[in-house]
């Protein structure tokens, strides 16, 4: 699948491997990047793309394998010896110190020293001299936190000027600029281009990698999946190696899913052009008893923001919500909760567990919290509820007194999906349920999921996985680029239609009935 | 092997050797006499004389757990001692147990007021913990001198007195006072959920904000608890001396608080806290205290043992030394650069990689 | 996009205000101590009259020069995001230090570098606790000030006084200038501000210190050395404790181990005033002379009012949490930009 080329590589990493506790992060993967070339980098959640630059920026030492540098083997140690290699790196959230002045952080470390220290005007007439290079005429003396992050990004582009870098990274960063900003980004690392640096893109918006990447390397699960020139690669194809295929032992969920949904009453939610600015455009969203609505996307698509929007762990300032035809303010996680929302994270880590607490005071911690502090659950209570969901939802091991922290990653979402499920919600919200988990416990939530949309709950389910979208779903909304695009009946579409719809540039809207 | 892995079985282990070292340097360390009733020795001073950090540090357990700390306890219990003897000493009978009580109340009640300053700039207006309480570090003895005026109030008041000095069955009031308070605030935090939930919110404050926790009023009820309970130990410190000693009252009783959490195995991070840890704590700090005198020391010089304590004690939690440990059981590769300090640190460095690999 | 253009055609007054005040905004809190500082003066002789005699305000330097000292040294340590509370009981330690040994004779010239390395070496403790060992930098310097106390105490458990002619010299010396003396004290409280504020504006060391302020994980992704920046300001703070051991001694003549308790909050509160982020990443060693200045001038309308000492401390604590919550804002409105 390699692509054969006259440059020779700038940088070659072969057989990177990286492994962290329980996890391989990355296997054996073969990455090459040309001088000149915009090179993107593809792949969903835990694909290994953030562990693949870690390793070439130095941040991460590698298990196994070689890195090297024009030819010249290397062994980073710090992300120092990365930056002497000539490779720098522009982060997503700018690693850039905004107490400083722009020309500042242009030249840190890199200043113009005359016989008393720093010569400041020479640090700012040659720190002018790099913005202007890249076209931006900025007060250098100005501090950066003034500036708009997109700005931000371009001063540290200039920094890595100054560092005569060979090699640029640019790690997601257009996902929070607005087109105008794009378009600057895109002009300056064109130019780049032409003098011949290399430079790594990644990026979550495929409009934005089919305008201005030469080349893409898919990885997925840690592994390569392939190398293709833009041009020989068309988006159905790009989508499917980044999504993958699974095999499906799971029908037996999807025929349960099977049902007919009565959408002729007040739908249990209605969210009515909830949106927050440079977070999500104004969406609509019903859902009605005893349905699963999917939200389909690839990620940074809106599909979380939107139901953070929702839950309330974020603010809209936009459009009003709905429970029962009753209007709700939620503005906080606990209104929320007061409607008989549930919503279980994306993040298990840092948004879900309890890391030290037990597995127990874990499941209970909602019903708790909801409770407030005086009436502490009994003991029969807590046993109650405890043993209702281990059992139900098969947690191992089944000692529910162990730190959570010491689970699996599937158990562990299992007694989260416990603790939304002991509140008695009307509306469940997950998103990433089955991330990173094995397929034994991804099958047990799934089904659990569909036994209780059977039995009346109404859920928003986000997954990328799109196959087990279009397995559990009654219908699935699409979302791309920060707006909802449309919905689709998952009886009516398969999974090369979905896959479509995701990667299509034109921005029609699709009604249900197509 | 369970119970080495308990936790307390560490702070436990120290403290017992601390205690059979005095012994086994002098056999009257652990010495009890009995004087008109009453049990006297070392043992039972140290059971006395703990009192008031045990309260303090009860208060510090708390707010540590909700990832904060309170320093301005020594300055709360300046002004509490302060407020109390003044109003016994204004009052026309010093010794009328009405007085007594209004003192105490009131005194209580202004070390509550202070707590909730603390809470409310910490919980409504989210400065950080070390900074909102440091204001009151700073000022609270400048109130307490102004209460005083400036002098060194001393009273002559048999039922205040009573309060640190006097003797119940067997064994002194303060002692009493002090197992009333932890089992009052143990009962508080664990027949309640209170306990678990300030652990939520000390351990993941955003999973716990999106469970629905409501971390501001744990927060600033920490604060509020911390307040009074350094009140109560400004009370017994006052009755001990019988003298409001605005500059010397709780003198960086900050320090040895925090000192003795840790020592109890509540991590300064926060989360799973012990009050039973804190208690054997703050008795290993009064009984190494007690030792230092004993081994002829100066008291004035005891803070140098107390540095070294504090730095085996930091040392032992810190994850370098952590991985020094695991790589001397198990060899293995290192990761991470060697700028970063604290990057290869399992601890820090996990949770890092788990979110750019998840 | 909004890329400020430079080359703007001529500027008219309001636009150089807002350019200043745009590329200044971290000036903003030390001009409020400036403005503090001359209403405090300026209240000062209106109540009293004589309050703006050279006399004394020659006298605010001579009584806080030893305050001055650390206030430089902790400026440091903010600057970084960190805090160093052994400043205290480091000055304490080195001055009873000295004092021990000008008693037994040792010559002038081994004491100064004894005492200054003495300071250093608590310093260095604490900063590799803090560097290498991830401890709290609360919890690394909170073992500095026992270790400090405790050991002062070792030396000795009473004052012990000097009568060393060099050490009596600093500040017995007035260099007149019309009405108005300075100390050799003085000139090195001077001296060490000055110092402080080229290194912190015109070093690449000095920049690094912002920047780790700013950002750590910035700093140490742009290739700054971060380990052995963040070690030496608490090295430099203790340099300065050592630094201020010696002036007290030589302003009291006399070392006592009970010396300096209360006085690292004394310095942040300083510090802060003065227009420090205690948050890290904004400060200035300028600012921090002010904010001696203001906490000194406190100090001593308080002693012409005949009012209680206690009042300082009351009134200091009002103004840093004043600042504090105006900085509060001041992170909260620059967050909401980024």
């Amino acid at each position: 699948m390699t692509v054969d080329t006259d440059v020779p590589p700038l940088v070659s990493m072969r057989g990177i491997t990286i492994a962290f506790p329980g996890v391989l992060a990355l296997d054996g993967v073969d990455f090459f990047l040309r001088p000149g070339e915009v090179h993107s980098l593809m792949g969903e959640n835990g694909a290994g793309k953030s562990t693949l630059i870690k390793a070439l920026t130095g941040v991460y030492a590698i298990d196994s394998g070689t890195i090297a540098v024009a030819g010249e083997e290397r062994r980073f140690d710090s992300t120092a010896d990365a930056q002497a290699a000539g490779i720098s790196t522009v982060y997503q959230e700018v690693n850039l110190c905004a107490n400083l002045s722009v020309g500042e952080n242009v030249m840190l470390g890199h200043e113009p020293r005359g016989r008393l220290g720093i010569d400041w005007s020479a640090v700012h007439r040659e720190a002018a001299e790099y913005l202007a290079s890249l076209g931006l005429h900025l007060d250098t003396r100005s501090p950066l936190a003034q500036h708009s992050i997109a700005i931000q990004q371009l001063v540290a582009i200039s920094r890595a000027m100054v560092l005569e870098a060979k090699v640029l990274i640019l790690d997601e960063p257009t996902s929070s600029l607005d087109r105008g900003e794009v378009e600057q980004l895109f002009t300056v690392m064109r130019a780049l281009r032409e003098r011949g640096v290399a430079i790594l893109f990644v990026s979550h918006f495929l409009d934005q990698v089919y305008e201005i990447s030469d080349r893409i390397t898919v990885l997925r699960n840690g592994r390569l999946i392939g190398e293709h020139l833009v041009a020989e690669l068309p988006r159905e194809a790009l989508v499917t190696e980044m999504i993958g295929r699974e095999l499906d032992e799971l029908s037996a969920i999807s025929d349960a899913a099977d049902r007919d949904i009565d959408r002729t009453g007040t739908p249990v939610l209605r969210a009515a052009g909830v949106g927050k600015k440079g977070v999500l455009e104004p969406a609509d969203l019903e859902v009605f008893e005893g349905e699963v609505v999917g939200l389909a996307g690839l990620l940074g698509s809106g599909r979380t923001e939107l139901v953070r929007l929702l839950y309330g762990a974020d603010k809209a300032d936009a459009g009003s919500i709905e429970m029962h035809g009753e209007p709700a303010k939620v503005h906080a996680p606990r209104h929320a909760i007061d409607r008989r929302i549930a919503f279980s994270s994306e993040n298990r880590r840092s948004e879900g567990v309890v890391a030290d607490l037990t597995v127990a005071e874990n499941m209970v911690l909602g019903v708790q919290a909801q409770r407030g502090w005086v009436r502490r659950l009994s003991k029969a209570e807590q046993d109650a509820i405890v043993t209702e969901y281990m059992e139900a939802l098969g947690v191992r091991p089944a000692d529910p007194h162990v730190p959570i922290g010491t689970l699996s990653g599937g158990n562990q979402q299992k007694v989260l999906l416990a603790r939304w499920l002991a509140m008695q919600p009307e509306l469940l919200i997950l998103d990433e349920p089955t991330r990173g988990i094995d397929v034994g416990a991804k099958a047990d939530i799934q089904r659990k999921v569909a036994e209780l949309a059977a039995k009346g709950l109404s859920v928003v389910f986000i997954s990328s996985e799109l196959e087990e979208v279009l397995r559990i779903t009654q219908r699935v909304a699409v979302l791309r680029d920060r707006r909802k695009i449309g919905e689709l009946d998952p009886t009516s579409v398969d999974l090369d239609g979905l896959v479509d719809f995701i990667a299509h540039a034109d921005h029609d809207e699709r009604s249900v009935s197509r | 092997m369970t119970l080495l892995k308990h936790h307390l079985f560490w702070p436990s282990a120290a403290l017992a050797t601390l205690v059979v070292v005095n012994v086994i340097a002098n056999p009257n360390f652990a010495k009890i006499t009995m004087r008109d009733g009453d049990l006297y020795g070392n043992p039972v001073t140290i059971l006395r004389e703990s009192a008031p950090l045990m309260l303090v540090a009860l208060g510090m357990t708390l707010v540590i757990a909700t990832r904060g700390i309170d320093l301005s306890v020594g300055a709360v219990m300046a002004v509490s001692g302060a407020v109390s003897l003044t109003i016994i000493a204004d009052a026309p009978d010093p010794g009328s147990l009405g007085i007594v009580v209004t003192a105490i109340a009131t005194a209580v009640l202004v070390a509550l007021v202070l707590g909730a300053w603390n809470g409310f700039l910490v919980s409504v207006l989210g400065i950080q913990p070390i900074i909102a309480t440091l204001v009151l570090m700073l000022a609270g003895r400048g109130v307490a001198l102004l209460i005083t005026g400036g002098a060194i109030t001393t009273v002559t008041s048999a039922p205040y007195k009573f309060i640190s000095n006097g003797y119940l069955i067997l064994l002194p009031v303060a002692f009493f006072i002090w197992v009333a308070v932890v089992a009052v605030v143990a009962l508080i935090e664990r027949r309640t959920a209170l306990g678990m939930l300030t652990e939520a919110v000390g351990i993941n404050p955003e999973a716990s904000r999106l469970a629905g926790v409501r971390s501001r009023g744990i927060i600033w009820g920490a604060y509020i608890a911390s307040g009074v309970l350094a009140g109560v130990a400004g009370i017994i410190n006052a009755s001990n001396t019988m003298a409001a000693d605005s500059n010397n009252a709780g003198y960086l009783i900050e320090l040895y608080a925090i000192l003795a959490v840790v020592l109890g195995g509540t991590s300064l991070m926060g989360g799973k806290f012990s009050i039973a840890g804190t208690v054997i704590g703050v008795l290993t700090v009064t009984t190494l205290d007690k030792t230092i005198q004993f081994f002829g020391v100066p008291p004035a010089q005891s803070p140098v043992f107390f540095a070294v304590v504090v730095v085996i004690v930091v040392l032992v939690q810190s994850p370098r030394v952590h991985q020094w440990g695991r790589s001397l059981s198990r060899r293995r590769s290192g990761h991470g650069p060697g700028d970063a300090g604290g990057e290869p640190a399992a601890a820090s460095a996990t949770p890092t990689r788990q979110e750019v690999s998840a | 996009m909004s890329a400020t253009v430079v080359d703007a055609p001529a500027p008219t007054a309001m636009d150089r205000v807002r350019t200043f005040s745009a590329r200044r905004a971290s000036v903003l809190p030390t001009l409020a101590a400036i403005v503090i500082l001359v209403i405090l003066l300026i209240g000062a002789q209106a109540e009293f009259g004589n309050f703006l005699s050279p006399r004394n305000l020659s006298a605010l330097l001579l009584d806080h020069a030893y305050l001055m000292v650390l206030a430089v040294g902790m400026t440091f340590v903010i600057v970084t995001g960190g805090i160093d509370l052994s400043v205290g009981s480091v000055m304490a330690f080195t001055g009873i230090l000295g004092s021990s040994m000008l008693a037994s004779g040792t010559p002038v010239w081994i004491v100064i570098p004894v005492m200054l390395a003495g300071g250093a070496a608590i310093g260095t403790l604490i900063g590799v606790l803090v560097q290498y060992f991830n401890v709290q930098p609360f919890i690394a310097s909170l073992a500095g000030l026992f270790l400090g106390r405790g050991l002062a105490y070792v030396v000795s458990l009473s004052s012990i006084r000097v009568e060393n002619e060099p050490i009596l010299w600093l500040q017995q010396t007035r260099f007149l200038i019309g009405d108005w003396y300075i100390t050799p004290t003085g000139i090195i409280a001077l001296a060490v501000v000055a110092a402080g504020a080229v290194i912190m504006a015109l070093t690449r060391f000095g920049r690094t210190v912002y920047a780790i302020g700013g950002s750590e994980q910035s700093a140490r992704l742009m290739g700054l050395s971060v380990a052995r920046t963040k070690v030496l300001v608490y090295v430099i703070s203790g340099l300065c404790g050592g630094l201020a051991g010696l002036l007290l001694t030589a302003y009291s003549g006399a070392g006592y181990p009970r010396n300096g308790i209360g006085t690292e909050l004394d310095v942040i509160a300083c510090v802060v005033i003065g227009g420090t982020l205690l948050t890290g990443g904004r400060g200035y060693v300028l600012g921090s002379m002010i904010g001696v200045f203001v906490f000194a001038t406190i100090n001593t309308i308080i002693s012409f009012m005949g009012a209680e000492q206690s009042w300082t401390h009351i009134i200091i604590g009002a103004l840093l949490l004043l600042f504090i919550v105006v900085q509060r804002a001041i992170v909260a409105r620059s967050d909401r930009r980024t």
